[in-house]
């Protein structure tokens, strides 16, 4: 195939991309646009075999690894539980991210097959790109590889901080720009070996201290690195298809990172250079230590509340998707139905681990997508509804984000629970939220807490009716 | 004067970072979960790369370890593709409006 034929072809296929994430747009396009997607990876695999024109052994045996790849990426497509997509997510950024360090490093060993020069004598701007495509895909996958294991609870998400971080993260970029210089000058493979090298290292001291709920930033910035690489990699490789989806991929990642930084009033740089929640709140720590009085409840409490109110409003959060408590959950809002009581369910931004991540756990239950809101959907009808079942959530409801300066989370958009004539806290203990500070509403005469896992006090409600 | 190449390569980049962000402001916030393993089924485009890095050179000996990284480039795409684009469909079909 010529080489200005197979570039309208990956033209096609980038803009097959492009409606692919235009059918987002509502969840009746977005299935047709999933096969816009695919339908765009098939043309540029074929168009990339056709190019190359040779169909030997070497063809038979990408296939047979296309094969494999593909089987194992059916299997866990098909075996993951809705509960783990954040982890799941992260871990195919890793394989994106080591995927471009790859085909960089190919390119690199043998520049004649891709059209970049000889051996020791690559053209700089080729050099830059793979270079660029290299770093921030080392970058992607190491960094990948912490969100990962922090998200399975393998490693703490707990924020890993020490003095200087910030100057070290700071060096290790400046070398990589030096040495990538020094590169273009002497294309040495030393140098563009250790480049990768401490592309990976910069990649695990850049996640480290980010904690754990913060992780929806984390991942969507690294869905955005995964981009810049590939992009990078499609300027080596001189392939409008890459480039594209590159450019998409990045300003989508990016954009997920502002909605979820937004979410949390808080800046980016705030949430990248991390430690947040792990100060030590003393403030706080002092505060809580006085007893206040809480009101304790149990099933039957808040079955009776429920189901003699008119309108509840369901405020899940992480908890939720710890306990598995979304079965149940919709099993409870259907006995309510049933009575009569008109149920909506509010999601919060950042609840969850990931943006949307409440909205599949729901969707996964069953929850017709139309009964779900968004905050500022649905945020005035607390004030007319008659019972608020907060269940996993915690810092997304507390007031103080509204009325003390001090506070960490002062100024991030909350979901006014408060104003519901009554509130059903589902959780395990008293405990304060991630951001580290006591919730007020706890307190509160309309407040009834229900201290249980969020799925076993679901299935009890549900029993007392 | 010609223009470099690269300069058309640099529109295509440019646009499409436009392109990108209209289309992905206007995704619903509900779909966001499936907008991430999207992305990252389309950003495995890359086994483009992958390919041409597997079968570069060819014939003589195609073990060699630029081929080799191809290879293994090409299978993690491979697994990434797969992966992104049926969990993504799994994920979609679950969306369901309600029953009238």
């Amino acid at each position: 195939m010529s080489a200005n034929l197979s570039a309208i072809f990956y033209l096609i296929s980038g803009i097959l991309f492009i409606l692919a994430l235009r059918g987002l747009s509502s969840p009746e396009t977005s299935r047709q646009g999933n096969y816009f997607g695919i339908a765009g990876m098939i043309i540029a695999i074929v168009v990339t075999f056709l190019t190359i024109g040779n169909f030997g052994t070497g063809f038979i045996y990408v296939l047979v690894i296309l094969l494999i790849g593909g089987t194992i990426g059916a299997f866990i497509a098909f075996r993951i539980p809705m509960t783990a997509m954040p982890e799941l997510v992260a871990g195919f950024h890793s394989l994106v991210g080591l995927a471009a360090v790859f085909v960089a490093i190919s390119a690199f060993l043998k520049p004649d097959a891709f059209n970049l020069g000889t051996v020791g004598n690559i053209r700089f701007a080729s050099l830059i790109e793979m270079s660029i495509g290299a770093v921030i895909g080392a970058i992607t996958f190491s960094g990948s590889i912490i969100a990962f294991l922090k998200l399975r609870g393998i490693m703490s998400g707990s924020p890993i901080t020490f003095k200087g971080q910030h100057y070290i993260n700071l060096l290790l970029g400046i070398s990589i720009v030096v040495l990538i210089f020094y590169l273009c000058k002497t294309q040495s493979d030393s140098l563009f070996w250790r480049i990768i090298g401490i592309s990976f290292l910069l990649g695990v001291l850049l996640i480290i201290p980010i904690g754990g709920a913060d992780m929806p930033v984390v991942i969507s910035m690294l869905n955005s690195y995964s981009g810049w690489a590939a992009a990078g990699i499609g300027f080596t490789l001189e392939n409008s298809a890459l480039i594209i989806t590159g450019a998409l991929v990045g300003s989508s990642g990016a954009i997920l990172s502002y909605i979820m930084c937004k979410g949390m009033n808080r800046s980016f740089f705030n949430v990248i250079l991390g430690g947040f929640g792990a100060t030590d709140q003393t403030t706080g720590g002092d505060k809580s230590k006085e007893q206040k009085p809480v009101k304790n409840g149990n099933a039957d409490d808040a079955a009776f509340l429920m189901k003699n109110a008119s309108s509840v409003i369901i405020v899940p959060g992480y908890g939720m998707a710890v306990a598995q408590a979304q079965h149940a959950l919709r099993e409870m809002v259907d006995v309510l139905k049933k009575n009569g009581v008109t149920v909506s369910y509010a999601i919060h931004p950042v609840a969850g681990r990931m943006p949307g991540h409440m909205n599949v756990l729901l969707a996964e239950a069953n929850v017709p997508y139309d009964e779900v809101f968004e905050l500022e959907e649905i945020n005035n009808d607390f004030a007319n509804c008659d019972v608020a079942y907060v269940i996993g959530a915690n810092d997304v409801t507390n007031p103080v984000a509204k009325t003390d300066p001090q506070s960490p989370i002062f100024g991030m958009p909350i979901l006014d629970v408060e104003k519901s004539k009554s509130v059903l806290f589902v959780k395990r203990s008293l405990s304060p939220g991630y951001a580290g500070i006591d919730n007020d509403l706890f307190y509160r005469d309309n407040t009834l807490m229900l201290f249980a896992d969020a799925k076993k006090m679901t299935e009890d409600i549900i029993k007392s009716f | 004067m010609e223009i470099d190449p690269f300069i058309f390569r640099l529109s295509i980049f440019i646009l499409s970072i436009f392109i990108g962000y209209y289309v992905v402001w206007s995704v619903t916030p509900s779909l966001h979960t499936p907008l991430m393993s999207v992305t990252n089924a389309i950003s495995s485009v890359i086994i483009v790369g992958a390919i041409i890095a597997a079968l570069a050179g060819l014939s003589d000996n195609i073990f060699e370890t630029s081929n080799i990284f191809g290879f293994l480039a090409t299978i993690l795409a491979a697994v990434n593709i797969f992966g992104g684009f049926l969990v993504t469909q799994r994920m979609l079909q679950m969306y369901k409006k309600k029953k009238k």
